[in-house]
């Protein structure tokens, strides 16, 4: 026996593109994912860096020379805002993605996120101390 | 039924999380000391020196790699999802994944050129 593929056209409500606007928590919701192009763009960044570094004192102090534009420190800024938004987000997120037992007791979600956050805390204070001793 | 699951997901997911996690912990903190208080002379940077000893070790260069990669990655997977979901694009989701994932590979294979 042989059957014709029913195809149906699904119903669908029409979404409009910006229906995320109407709400402050689907603003934030697409901020937290636009985070996302702050964090590539750092990336690119530290390619750069490396690039720099690699062709020599004079290439490395040209970008130096470039970071310090004030154009340049006003997005790194904003871009400094935006991925420490990507931070918070995340750790609160963390304990939702990572349920952690030991045995048959399940680690509190707060001991989780305060975990990352002591993590985040001590990396980011021996780079910054590394980088201010060198 | 036309869906946007596909069986790669989980692969994706992985690579999203990785580059999330790696970012949320060493981005803000570089971004800053790099970005904005060198710039603005809050603090003085390392001799040239110094740092090309550090970057150039052959660890940091592992580790740097491993963030720009994932960090890539990260941004392939949520942007995607941003453009199907924000924007409403969901009938074009061959043509998005293959531009975002794409180009989290180029961008990858970009930073081990020239990480070595």
């Amino acid at each position: 026996m042989s059957y014709t593929l029913h195809h149906p056209k699904w119903h669908r409500n029409a979404k409009p593109i910006f229906w995320w606007i109407r709400r402050w928590a689907y603003i934030g919701f697409i901020f937290r994912e636009l985070t996302s192009v702050a964090v590539a763009y750092f990336a690119i960044l530290l390619i750069l860096i490396y690039r720099s570094v690699q062709s020599g004192p004079e290439a490395y102090a040209e970008l130096l020379q470039s970071l310090s534009q004030p154009s340049m420190i006003a997005l790194h800024t904003v871009a400094l805002l935006t991925v420490m938004y990507h931070s918070i987000t995340w750790f609160n997120l963390s304990p939702k993605a990572m349920v952690v037992r030991l045995g048959r007791w399940r680690v509190p979600d707060l001991m989780i996120a305060g975990g990352n956050y002591a993590a985040w805390f001590a990396i980011s204070a021996t780079i910054a101390w590394l980088y201010v001793a060198g | 039924m036309s869906t946007i699951k596909n069986c790669n997901d989980p692969f994706w997911w992985t690579l999203f999380g990785a580059g999330g996690a790696l970012s949320a912990m060493f981005v803000p903190v570089l971004l800053f000391l790099t970005g904005v208080a060198t710039p603005l002379g809050w603090v003085e940077g390392p001799s040239f020196a110094n740092l090309s000893d550090v970057l150039l070790h052959p660890i940091t260069r592992l580790g740097a790699f491993a963030l720009i990669s994932f960090s890539f990655f990260h941004w392939a997977h949520r942007f995607r999802f941003t453009l199907y979901d924000g924007l409403q694009l969901k009938h074009l989701y061959q043509l998005i994944a293959v531009m975002c994932y794409g180009g989290a590979i180029v961008g990858s294979l970009v930073a081990g050129f020239v990480l070595w």
